[in-house]
């Protein structure tokens, strides 16, 4: 999933309001701070819970990485001391050093087996944290919210963000500190053998970190462009495919050529710019070792000859200097991973740190028994501190009455009837369920009592019975059979390859759009609610599929007093309606039945004009 | 469920190799040229510890002199700086021609899949596609550059290395060859296991990634009916899931690593206590036992690799055999070897005959066997004279869109042929076809480019004042007026990558595109369906002129869009009905009233215009 497209991030997209500070590339100093201050305390809030497990990990890494340095000295040891007792016919110094050895070898392998397991576990306890939390806190997140901060940021805020702090924890990490540790040790051990040597390897750490620092800062900025070369062909490449029917009809395959040959050829350049810095690196660092050892080997066998050093100890210099470096490539490539982390820690606080607006009250009134009675008291409505959309209106739906929202789009229609939802919560004023303001009923007495179809029927993947079930998940499979033979959807669902049990595809792929709402429909018949919402929910039917519908639709209304709130452009299920309101810019300007208004001679008659005309 | 690759019978690995030669002929002496400096960089690295064998031993004898260290130390420094050189030479041998490669397969792929025809994208999700447009050719790129050389010089390595330690002292070899047989075996077994277990891992995480994609997307729906807690609930049962999966990985990764550290290190521990005995009792020199630590340390961690590079060779012959696979696809739909020209295309579209069945999928053998069998459209023969507009109307699933993408074919007909002015459409080159015949959807394609190269994708001219005015009546027509208005105005970036539009703007940018073609035949498949009344009918105004000197097929569900139309033809499961107009259409066919009138909803207090026929097309319905 890294190769999941990115939307707009940074770049300043036309219409996406600028609020979040996690896409911002340039930030005060203050914000900057704020912005860091904020990813520690999350960092610190994930690894709370698994602290014993992290010192535990750090305490493996520190003795792997000692008694793994530890190695060559041994073998000095061998060399100076039991070989000469050796020679004198005393083995137990033999038998004494191998067994160090030994005991260095097994210590060294089960505790890096250890940590590399640990860390692991380590790192999935914080990312599973992190994933439900993000999850959580997204759907906590009002609608408000998500209507400006686009599904595709939410979506790679959970897949190559997290992606990116998984790469830091599972490996990044543990090769920092163990490379770290690693050289400390060997570099002690050195001292402890020959200080004069230890500081020829000193000295050659000083091109050894400027070679490192040089890299990383290059490889940073290969890294980055490869991505966004990367991106950019992915891109190109998905909507090719996805869109190959138009690609084709409008004879586009030139073009693309040309388009895709010049992205392919950028991501080519920036990766061989990549491979070149290593290229640079991995043999640079070789260099610097060999050149060490080289001179190791001529300072410490000056100092043998003079009787000064053991031939032992010179033995193990020059193996410890080797294998000194092995980290130094690892380390380097640490900074790329750190700063991918920062940044996804950075972008994942900042959605957390986002406040729903709409919240479910503390004691909330209980509503056991709903009856449907919706009550809009003086209320007045506008998107958070935008202009109002809604100017201040009162209304009295009683219950089991089928309303009928009527006028151009955008006149607020979706709104008025997103406020019965509870999508969003009023400016000013209240709305009333049966006497209660919905501020005060709880997220599930709420849910049962009101619910909304809207036009994008959405479905997830799963069977379709799955799917109807949503609307009432304790229901058995013959309730939803009868719902969905109610909205006229059973005949095509059971001629479906594996009936009510076809898996639905990735986003309804294999069922057309009509047959999507049908399903959808379905889903609002079993949840049955006191408040039913229709948004648009028939606009992709064919007039055989919506007569259906409206029939199953009469007859659920019918069933027992149920409220209906109906949204159409097209007229004809205005029909079935006992009241019309007209809308117009925010405001309703036509109350009373269909035929009062149609005899009224106002916007509805004429509309209603129009839609007789268009019929047969 | 994501299209699972067609099950494919095992290639031999020479075989799969030799499919590259085209491509990789060219980068053969650079291959070989990088293998042979590093080659020599690993001989030296192995060589360089009989030096210290040398030096150590020249230190112990008495009577050395400091030259001799001198020497040694020139030695080895010169060796040294030999291995950096002859390393960084490998990198820059093999980065150009390894890059080249990758980069002009991925683009021959990319063309290859642009000729294909529809039915197999159909077949193939965008997803798989990708993944072997990208991971599969940057994992060949990585063995191309890195894997297939390094095999050779680790194989190469551990060969000189071992031969060396006999050098030293065959027990010391033996001692060290016990460690490292069964580490390659190892390493090789390990590999396929990690490998098998990454893929399960990253099938979770896509599975997760599209949870999270399912509940961002689906959030109104999970609000509205309150089933958030039961999103969380299967997210983190999936996730869970993942975590499992990922810790496994860790612990086959802990036990290799576990393993390649400590069987070497048991050896050199064994290696040191019998080495010391064979030094006491004379056998080896002290050098002797130096050069045998020096060279295992050598030798150590291309052992380690040579099993994982087996490993690395059998993925990228699987990411070979998945690109060919491909680029093996037949172009089943192509120009004619002698493509005929019409030099003033007038518009008169004829279907013979036409028969079309979906070819049987390949991928998913059982479940859909019978789709191959099962013609979508039989016996179609309908004519349109240059200038007819004709409504092609129907249930969901009677082949309405089928038929309209055999005109510009998309789809290719089983039988019968379709005619433009007289020719067999496959007579014709498929740009020519194309540029004859323009399309509107009704999922909408638009591409991340300005709104005026969306509208322009398909006319003649791109630029100039003659695709300005082009330009302005297309968005006229479809009421697309809004484009104006946008930030940027027409040139506003859309798209994936840019601007989203509603549903109804994305359709209106689409009929502006197709009218912009200026095509002799035009096909829309219900094009107006996202407008709202108001806006269906300015289109309609407009398209009304427009379509009058056009050819057009348009599918219509509704009585509103019929109204364009100069003629109806009624589908019904795959064959045509009726054709006619459409008065004459709703007074004698009964199916016609049933699909396209909506009187039976009529309010009571109107002359219902009900007849016998709507009655039992109601039983019809039930």
């Amino acid at each position: 999933m890294s190769h999941a497209p990115r939307t707009a991030r940074g770049t300043s997209r036309p219409g996406a309001p600028e609020a979040h500070a996690e896409d911002d590339v340039v930030l005060s100093r203050e914000e900057s701070r704020a912005v860091r201050r904020r990813s520690l305390r999350l960092l610190a809030e994930l690894i709370r819970p698994v602290r014993v497990r992290f010192w535990a990990t750090l305490g493996m890494v520190v003795v792997s990485q000692a008694t793994k340095a530890a190695g060559p000295a041994i073998i000095a040891l061998g060399v100076d001391r039991a070989l000469p007792a050796l020679l004198h016919g005393d083995s137990l110094l033999v038998w004494l050093t191998g067994a160090a050895y030994l005991a260095a070898a097994l210590t060294t392998a089960g505790l890096t087996a250890g940590y590399v397991t640990s860390t692991a576990k380590l790192s999935q306890a914080m990312l599973l944290d992190l994933r439900v939390r993000v999850f959580r806190h997204t759907q906590r997140l009002s609608l408000d919210f998500h209507e400006h901060y686009t599904s595709g940021r939410i979506i790679s805020r959970q897949t190559s963000d997290l992606e990116a702090l998984r790469e830091l924890l599972d490996s990044g990490v543990s090769s920092l500190v163990s490379g770290i540790l690693f050289m400390l040790f060997t570099a002690a051990t050195v001292f402890l053998l020959d200080w004069p040597s230890g500081f020829i390897m000193l000295t050659a750490a000083a091109p050894m970190f400027a070679l490192a620092r040089w890299y990383q800062k290059r490889s940073q900025v290969a890294y980055r462009a490869s991505r966004v070369a990367s991106a950019r062909l992915i891109v190109h490449f998905v909507e090719t495919m996805t869109g190959i029917r138009a690609v084709k009809a409008f004879r586009k395959e030139a073009e693309n050529n040309e388009v895709f040959g010049g992205l392919a050829e950028d991501y080519r350049k920036v990766t061989a710019r990549s491979i070149q810095l290593n290229g640079i690196l991995q043999p640079g660092l070789v260099l610097i070792g060999n050149v060490t050892v080289a001179v190791v080997l001529l300072v410490a066998g000056l100092r043998v000859l003079d009787g000064t050093l053991a031939v032992g100890v010179l033995l193990a210099l020059v193996l410890s200097v080797k294998r000194f470096y092995q980290p130094v490539a690892d380390m380097a490539m640490f900074y790329n991973s750190f700063q991918s982390a920062q940044a996804a820690l950075e972008k994942v606080s900042g959605l957390l740190e986002e406040v729903p607006t709409v919240v479910p009250p503390r004691d909330p009134t209980p509503l056991p028994d709903p009856r449907g009675e919706v009550r809009f008291d003086r209320v007045e409505f506008g998107y958070g501190e935008g202009p109002v959309v809604l100017p201040e209106f009162s209304l009295d739906i009683p219950a089991g009455q089928t309303v009928a929202l009527v006028g151009a789009t955008g006149a607020g229609k979706s709104t008025l009837a997103k406020l019965i939802a509870r999508f969003y919560d009023v400016t000013s004023g209240a709305v009333m369920l049966d006497g209660v303001d919905l501020r005060r009923l709880s997220t599930t007495d709420l849910r049962r009592a009101v619910v909304m179809v809207t036009q994008e029927a959405f479905l997830f993947s799963g069977s379709v019975a799955d799917n109807i079930a949503l609307g009432r998940p304790t229901a058995t499979r013959a309730e939803v059979e009868a719902a969905a033979k109610a909205v006229g959807a059973h005949d095509f669902i059971e001629a479906l390859p594996e009936g009510y049990d076809t898996d639905v595809n990735k986003r309804g792929g294999r069922v057309s759009a009509g047959q999507r709402q049908l399903i959808s429909f379905a889903r609002a018949f079993l949840a049955a609610p006191a408040v039913l919402i229709l948004d648009e929910a028939t606009s992709s039917l064919d007039i055989p599929s919506e007569r259906l519908v409206q029939a199953g639709l009469a007859k659920l209304l019918a069933q027992r007093e149920r409220t209906a709130i109906i949204i159409a452009h097209r007229l004809s299920t205005v029909e079935i309606a006992d009241r019309v309101l007209v809308m117009d810019g925010g405001r309703i300007v036509e109350d009373g039945t269909p035929e009062e208004l149609i005899r009224g001679g106002g916007r509805f008659a004429a509309l209603h004009g129009a839609w007789r005309e268009s019929l047969v | 469920m994501p299209v699972k690759a067609p099950a494919r019978e095992q290639i031999p690995f020479r075989r799969s190799l030799a499919r590259l030669a085209p491509e990789a002929r060219r980068i053969i002496p650079r291959l070989v040229a990088g293998l042979g400096v590093g080659l020599s960089a690993s001989v030296l690295a192995v060589l360089v510890p009989q030096v210290f064998r040398a030096i150590i031993d020249t230190l112990l004898r008495a009577g050395a002199t400091p030259s001799a260290v001198v020497s040694a130390a020139v030695v080895v420094l010169i060796m040294g700086v030999l291995e950096a050189l002859l390393t960084f030479l490998r990198r820059i041998f093999v980065l150009d021609p390894a890059t080249n490669v990758e980069a002009s397969l991925r683009v021959t792929l990319y063309r290859h899949l642009q000729l294909l025809p529809v039915s197999f994208h159909d077949r193939w999700g965008s997803g798989q596609l990708l993944s072997r447009a990208m991971t599969d050719l940057n994992m060949l790129r990585r063995w191309l550059a890195f894997g297939a050389i390094y095999l050779v010089i680790s194989i190469t390595t551990v060969i000189v290395g071992i031969a060396m330690l006999f050098t030293i002292s065959w027990q010391l070899a033996l001692i060290f060859l016990a460690a490292a047989v069964p580490i390659s075996i190892y390493s090789f077994r390990f590999r396929r296991q990690f490998v098998a277990a990454s893929r399960r891992s990253q099938d979770q995480a896509g599975d997760l990634a599209t949870a999270v994609e399912e509940s961002v997307h689906g959030i109104r729906v999970l609000k509205a009916f309150g089933r958030s807690r039961e999103a969380l609930e299967n997210f983190t049962l999936q996730a869970e899931e993942l975590r499992a999966t990922e810790v496994t990985k860790a612990r086959h990764l802990a036990v290799f690593s576990m393993v390649v550290t400590l069987l070497p290190e048991l050896a050199l521990g064994t290696g040191l206590m019998v080495g010391l005995w064979l030094a006491a009792t004379n056998q080896i020199t002290v050098g002797a036992l130096a050069a045998f630590f020096a060279t295992a340390a050598a030798v150590a961690n291309p052992v380690e690799m040579s099993g994982a590079l087996v490993g690395m060779a059998l993925t990228a012959k699987t990411a070979i055999d998945r690109h060919y696979e491909v680029r093996d696809e037949p172009v089943s739909i192509a120009d004619p070897k002698e493509p005929r020209r019409l030099a003033r295309p007038r518009g008169a579209l004829a279907f013979r005959s036409v028969r079309f069945a979906y070819e049987p999928s390949r991928s998913r053998s059982a479940e859909r066997k019978d789709d191959g069998a099962r013609p979508v459209l039989r016996d179609i023969d309908l004519e349109l004279v240059p200038g007819e507009t004709m409504a092609l109307v129907g249930l969901t699933g009677s082949g309405k869109s089928t038929l309209l993408q055999l005109v510009p074919r998309l789809y290719e007909v089983s039988g019968g042929s379709v005619e433009i002015d007289g020719v067999d459409v496959r007579s014709l080159a498929l740009s020519d076809l194309r540029r004859i015949v323009s399309v509107a959807f009704e999922d909408t394609t638009l591409f991340s480019t300005s709104v005026r190269d969306n509208v322009l994708l398909g006319a003649s001219t791109r630029e100039g004042p003659e695709a300005e005015a082009l330009l302005q009546e297309a968005l006229d027509v479809a009421q697309a007026h809004f484009a104006y208005s946008l930030p940027e105005g027409v040139d506003t970036r859309i798209g994936e990558e840019g601007l989203s539009l509603s549903g109804g703007q994305r359709q209106r940018i689409a009929l502006a595109r197709a009218i912009a073609a200026k095509p002799a035949v035009l096909v829309l498949d219900d094009p107006l369906s996202a407008l709202d009344v108001a806006t269906e009918e300015r289109v309609e105004a407009r398209l009304r002129q427009v379509l009058a000197e056009t050819t057009t097929l348009i599918v219509a569900h509704r009585p509103s869009t019929v109204a364009l139309a100069d003629r109806v033809a009624l589908l019904r499961d795959g064959v045509i009905d009726d054709v006619g107009t459409h008065s004459e259409l709703l007074a004698r066919n009964s199916h016609y009233r049933y699909v396209i009138a909506s009187l039976d909803t009529a309010p009571r207090d109107l002359d219902s215009e009900l007849e016998a026929g709507d009655l039992d097309d109601l039983e019809e319905a039930r």
